[in-house]
């Protein structure tokens, strides 16, 4: 089983849900997002994202797309993304990146199988790449050994979320609702079947994402989810806090908040 | 002949459908239902009596004698886009897809726009037809084409301006996006040009593919001939698709995109994505875009803010790379001085952006073989630009 399998696995075993925080890499500065990284692997992290910033962040609400925009004009690139995950990998858990296609398109796949690959990334959430498209794209990242994982949505319907169970790595991302990312109040109703329904048809964990920013939503997907992304919520504490020397600490206070029994360090 | 695309939506190696997730479902939905609407003879009549009775179609061709005079030589017809209802070549398009937005029972439409006339185009049609109508507009583009921002609220839309990176197309059609990822069960999103995932850049031709087949029977039955060279402006290339898609068949007939060469190719501050260029995927779509070193997308300029925009259809780099169609560009001040060109010579104000294809023909003119037969399709007319071309061609009030 490959680490980001075991990751899941000792979360069950634990008898919670595995915990996935996302910041966006190199937000505000590649050196103070390294030590957030660290922070969120010393504070509990099962899985780390780190989001790779992009120009035109479609699928970003404005939380992170702002984000995005303080890491590109601070210098990040794909590049020096990698450079970021080869600097966290060696004291770290499974570490997965969140990126547009186009970037990974820029520098040619096979070249950023191989240096993501030495870079020790494990996983790959390419966001604009559905199944349909990413075959040549799933070949190579596997003969590098790392594992694309792809997305389910609540409009996926049955035949293609088969599809996406075939193509995916260890577990599935589920958007938990229709739109773009940000922070809600609630988990939508249909969620929890929605979930049901991707396990039963692909046989893969489920980790569930897209506006989840309150413990009161950690603790009902709790119930259904083999684990859980919260971006928006901990990107605000960067964008909120980023001059503060305190950064790191803040954003310990804020996993705790979220996310009971993580976060103690 | 009307290359592609296959199956998956491809132009040989471009296009393709590189959207998230949510989205695949209502581009699936939107597929079954346009291939649906084509072959059904109710949808085409309702259509066609929309472009004949509200649209005003089919557009004359006209005969532009005092510009040849100008020109000196070649012998040439303007199509005149121009004069269909709201004033530009959209509309063809955004009566068809509203239609489709009706059949499928989509009661909300979204589209993006950036020198306001796809935006003016989709507002009139939701009036028509009752659909309620949101526009996402970039703040500069808001500023430059402030009339048509009017226009769009006088007819009834929500226009919402957007205010994140260059705050032009390209930022629009990225908000778009974002409002149909969340409203898709009950929103069609009427893109503007052909662009986008699939099946966008083939439907929207199809819909302007009316140009041309007019242009072509109007051209024979005046001429007798086919013509020698089509010109046409490509900013998402839906004008230049609808003319050159009736005559790709035609070997003959040699034809020209004209891309915005804004400031030149050397200052980067331009929209011609051939010459500086190369291909990647921007708004679901595999083709050539500005980008960097590190593929993120380029800032773009153009005077003409229809053209502003960093990617250009799949088609288009599919028939360039063919050799089919030929792409140049025409900077922002061969665009003005055609501007006032055509108004002086031929009491035509043309858009900004139609300007560019008659830009491009001032330049080329001299070394077109004598009494070429040139045919030009006149887009949109210039009202819209009348504010800038007064402050860039100091013309006070």
């Amino acid at each position: 089983m490959s680490k980001i399998g075991i990751a899941f696995d000792r979360a069950r075993k634990e008898g919670r849900l595995a915990f996935i925080p996302y910041l966006t890499a190199g937000d505000p500065s590649a050196d103070r997002s390294l030590a957030l990284f660290l922070t969120l692997c010393r504070c509990g992290a099962d899985l780390v994202e780190l989001g790779v910033p992009f120009s035109d962040p479609l699928a970003d609400g404005a939380i992170n797309q702002r984000s995005a925009q303080r890491a590109l004009a601070a210098g990040m690139t794909l590049r020096g993304v990698l450079e970021l995950v080869s600097r966290i990998a060696p004291n770290s858990v499974p570490l997965l990146l969140f990126t547009y296609f186009n970037p990974i398109l820029r520098m040619g796949v096979e070249e950023f199988a191989r240096l993501a690959a030495k870079a020790g990334v494990d996983g790959v959430l390419a966001s604009d790449l559905p199944v349909e498209e990413g075959d040549e794209y799933r070949r190579i990242l596997a003969s590098h050994g790392i594992e694309p994982i792809f997305l389910a949505a609540p409009t996926t319907s049955a035949s293609r979320l088969a599809a996406v169970g075939e193509a995916t790595g260890e577990f599935v991302y589920y958007v938990s609702r229709t739109g773009v990312t940000g922070e809600r109040e609630t988990l939508p109703p249909e969620a929890r079947e929605k979930v049901e329904e991707i396990r039963r048809i692909t046989g893969k964990r489920v980790a569930v994402g897209f506006g989840i920013s309150r413990r009161s939503q950690v603790e009902q997907a709790a119930s259904f989810a083999d684990g859980v992304v919260i971006g928006s919520a901990l990107v605000r504490t960067v964008e909120e806090s980023g001059d503060s020397e305190d950064l790191p600490a803040l954003m310990e206070r804020r996993i705790r908040e979220l996310f009971p029994g993580r976060g103690s360090g | 002949m009307r290359p592609g695309p296959d199956a998956r939506g491809r132009y040989g190696r471009y296009g393709g459908r590189y959207v998230p997730e949510t989205l695949m479902a209502p581009l699936l939905e939107l597929e079954e239902a346009y291939e649906n609407c084509r072959i059904d003879p109710s949808f085409q009549a309702e259509l066609d009596r929309l472009l004949r009775d509200y649209v005003g179609r089919p557009t004359p061709l006209t005969r532009a004698e005092k510009l040849e005079k100008a020109l000196g030589g070649a012998r040439i017809h303007l199509k005149r886009e121009d004069l269909n209802h709201t004033g530009a070549h959209k509309i063809n398009n955004t009566v068809g897809q509203a239609l489709l937005a009706r059949r499928m029972g989509k009661r909300r439409v979204i589209a993006e726009t950036g020198a306001g006339q796809h935006g003016v185009a989709s507002a009139t049609v939701a009036a028509l037809l009752d659909l309620e109508c949101v526009i996402y507009m970039g703040e500069e583009d808001m500023a430059r084409q402030a009339l048509n921002v009017v226009r769009m609220r006088l007819l009834g839309a929500r226009v919402v301006p957007v205010s994140s990176g260059s705050r032009t197309l390209k930022d629009a059609i990225n908000e778009a996006m974002r409002d149909w990822v969340t409203n898709c069960r009950t929103t069609h999103y009427i893109l503007g040009s052909v662009l986008g995932a699939h099946p966008y850049p083939k439907m929207v031709r199809d819909f302007q593919s009316v140009i041309g087949r007019e242009a072509r029977a109007q051209y024979l039955a005046a001429e007798g001939i086919l013509p020698d060279l089509l010109v046409a402006c490509a900013g998402g290339g839906s004008n230049s698709l609808g003319l050159f898609s009736a005559f790709l068949g035609d070997l003959g007939v040699e034809m020209v995109g004209v891309e915005a060469g804004g400031e030149g190719i050397a200052s980067s501050r331009h929209a011609a994505r051939f010459p500086g260029g190369s291909p990647g995927i921007l708004h679901g779509t595999y083709t050539y875009l500005l980008q960097d070193d590190d593929g993120n997308i380029a800032s773009t300029h153009s005077v003409a803010a229809g053209l502003d925009y960093p990617a250009v259809g799949p088609e288009h780099a599919f028939l360039r790379d063919l050799g089919r169609v030929r792409y140049e560009v025409a900077s922002d001040q061969e665009a003005l001085r055609a501007f006032r060109l055509l108004a002086r010579s031929e009491g035509i104000l043309p858009a900004l952006e139609s300007a560019h294809a008659l830009g491009w023909l001032m330049r080329a003119a001299p070394e077109l073989p004598t009494n070429a037969r040139v045919l030009i399709n006149l887009s949109g007319r210039g009202d819209k630009d009348v504010d800038q071309a007064a402050s860039r061609l100091g013309i006070g009030p």
